[in-house]
């Protein structure tokens, strides 16, 4: 092969050493990690079969309480239980809650490990500058590359489908806590520290409430990512809407992928309401003005 | 005399990555403009001295950028200094550890910010409980001490209101609130009246003095308004570049400027508002019996208000009762035109 670049070093041999070592890290750790994970994956299957087993009222029904509790208005409410009627009509139901399941589980974990690293950020310059170039290559590099190790790790399957969901949409949630967290107005701060506030106390009663409408739209953020994972993840074996969509391509059924593809479309106006209402909520809490 | 509370000795403070060093060179008689264009820092104070008694109003002033913030910062130790010593009741406050610091601004310093600073997510009563809360009271005697600040403040009715509900105005009551709220000894006003319009910053220092009067807080009060500075000040400190030039009563600098700065910045006073008669009245004049009176505290200004209604000749009558003497127009308006 005419290559315009001289080769320099043996990039070969380099591969060779890189898929050895991670190879050795499979057959040492594979086992452990997949036992680390095991509840994960139940919580995840218990969460899916649920949804699957209660009558569709019931699921409808919950959704509508949790986005009244989050928004206090009844427009997103109605225009959520509305929309999961929709996906019932269209035949998708228990696809579509498979898909719910794995989204909401890769969404809590985002942000139960998104926060806390967003909050050190914005404390520190120093893990901030470490950070940034991290999240950077997270977001850029194509996702399919890191299906490659997960899938080497804990074979196809939901585990591998969450952590490459997870290393996909988590880096919203990281920003947006930092950037809330930085831009809270730094004479309330001040005054909180002048009362006495500890650290821990500045966080809680200042700058997390301030910062939240901003980590809202960070969360909303990574909920939508989340979910355009869904098909790619299907690919290892996530099941769900993606997996008709990926079907729809193997058998060369138009109406397959379509309807699975709306169904994802629902889905995700479902969610950026119910997360968009109680941004806004808060958002108001904040600046509310002669009401 | 009443104890000192706050006693700063020969505090510096210079920002930038080496203060220390920085500080040696300005101690070298570098100024504050070379200092920073050579070594890149900034010269926040330098050798401020000051003693601050129990129960006084001490006022900083100086204009923007002079350090007046930085300074009032030090008692709290929201900013640490580069270089002396800063007492509070004797004790210096800058061996305290993190947990010591904590209790001592919940407990002896409260703040008020030009800006406010209030929690935007909270209501009027819970940003006043804040501090007593952070302090670890019991949440119904917060309550109740919070609501007996707000009604001292005249906002009974708006506990529930949010900051962004009020008026500019109102909103520094509740920043005054909280910070009577946790009961702390002193006061720290950083221009805490200057972004309210004219009316109701004269409200608010009224208020104040009659707080001051009922509750005999240590209050250190920064402005830029030389005005305010004689009205509410019992000692007023100027400040310029980082250094202290004048400490002493409004009449001593009014009297007695130290240099040409403290001289420019009293120029302009409402001196009409700040002499007494008292020091006008010429003893030689006996007034005739029936002229109008006035006292010998009353201000220049309410001796106008006596010309103005046609008399040619006031008789000032002392604190003793006695008439002290006479005071006339021409009198008045060369004290006036001195300046
Ligand atoms: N964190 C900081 N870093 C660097 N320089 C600072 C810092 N804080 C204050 N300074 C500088 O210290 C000097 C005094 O500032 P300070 O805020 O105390 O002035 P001030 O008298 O309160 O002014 P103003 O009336 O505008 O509030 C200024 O030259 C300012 O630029
Ligand atoms: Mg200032």
């Amino acid at each position: 092969m005419t290559s315009g670049f001289p080769e320099i070093w043996d990039t070969r041999a380099f591969g060779r050493a890189l898929d050895q070592a991670f190879n050795g890290i499979v057959a040492q750790w594979g086992e452990t990690l997949e036992l680390t994970f095991m509840p994960v994956l139940r919580f995840i299957t218990g969460l899916e079969r649920g949804l699957q087993y209660l009558p569709w009222w019931m699921v409808v029904l919950a959704f509508c309480l949790i986005t009244w509790a989050a928004a206090r208005r009844w427009q997103p409410v109605a225009a959520v239980a509305v929309l999961l009627v929709l996906l019932g009509l269209l035949g998708i139901w228990d696809a579509a809650m498979a898909t719910v399941a794995l989204m909401l589980a890769a969404t809590v974990l985002s942000v139960l490990i998104g926060m806390p690293v967003g909050i050190a950020m914005a404390r520190s310059d120093r893990l901030r500058r470490g950070m940034l170039p991290v999240l950077d290559i997270m977001q850029t590099m194509p996702i399919f590359v890191y299906l490659i190790p997960f899938v080497m790790l804990f074979g196809p399957g939901k585990i591998p489908a969450l952590l490459a969901t997870i290393v996909f949409a988590i880096p919203p949630v990281i920003r947006l806590t930092d950037l809330g967290i930085r831009q809270v107005d730094p004479e309330i701060v001040e005054a909180s520290r002048a009362f006495g506030a500890s650290p821990r106390q500045q966080l809680w009663t200042v700058q997390v409430p301030l910062a939240m409408p901003t980590i809202m739209a960070g969360i909303n953020q990574t909920t939508m990512m989340a979910l355009s994972m869904v098909v790619i993840a299907s690919m290892i074996g996530a099941g769900g809407l993606g997996y008709q969509v990926l079907q729809g391509i193997q058998r060369l059924e138009v109406s397959r992928g379509l309807i699975a593809g709306l169904g994802i479309v629902l889905l995700a106006i479902i969610f950026d309401r119910m997360a968009q209402s109680y941004g806004r909520r808060v958002q108001a809490n904040l600046h509310r003005e002669g009401m | 005399m009443q104890a000192v509370k706050i006693r700063v000795d020969s505090v510096s403070k210079v920002f930038g990555s080496d203060p220390k060093a920085a500080l040696a060179r300005v101690e070298a008689g570098m100024d504050k403009t070379r200092l920073l264009e050579e070594t890149d820092h900034v010269l926040g104070l330098h050798d401020i001295n000051l003693e601050i008694r129990t129960g006084e109003t001490f006022v900083i002033m100086g204009l923007s950028g002079s350090g007046k913030s930085t300074l009032i910062r030090h008692f709290n130790r929201l900013i640490e200094p580069t270089g002396g010593r800063i007492l509070f009741d004797g004790e210096d406050i800058l061996g305290y550890d993190e947990a010591r610091l904590r209790t001592f601004r919940r407990r002896k310093m409260a703040m008020v910010f030009q800006r406010f600073a209030l929690l935007p997510h909270r209501t009027v009563i819970e940003n006043v409980m804040y501090g007593p809360l952070l302090d670890g009271m019991a949440k119904a005697a917060v309550r109740a001490r919070a609501e007996a600040q707000i009604a001292l403040v005249g906002l009974s009715g708006f506990e529930a209101s949010y900051p962004a509900q009020l008026s500019g105005g109102m909103q520094q009551r509740v920043g005054l609130a909280r910070a009577l709220a946790t009961d702390a000894e002193v006061l720290l006003m950083d221009e805490a009246f200057s972004a309210l319009d004219p009316l109701i910053r004269n409200d608010m220092q009224m208020q104040l003095k009659d707080l001051q009067g009922r509750l005999g807080k240590t209050i250190v009060f920064i402005t830029h308004d030389l005005d305010e500075a004689l009205l509410l000040g019992d000692h007023i400190a100027i400040l310029k570049d980082g250094t202290l030039r004048q400490v002493g009563t409004g009449a001593d600098i009014l009297r007695a400027p130290a240099d040409d700065y403290v001289a420019r910045f009293v120029r302009d006073v409402n001196r009409a508002r700040i002499l007494q008669c008292g020091a006008l009245a010429d003893a030689t004049m006996i007034p005739l019996p029936g002229t109008p009176e006035i006292a010998a505290e009353a201000t220049l200004e309410a001796a106008f208000a006596v010309f103005a209604d046609g008399a040619d000749c006031v008789a000032v009558r002392g604190s003793d009762g006695r008439i002290t003497g006479a005071l006339t127009p021409r009198k008045l308006m060369e004290a006036l035109a001195r300046s």
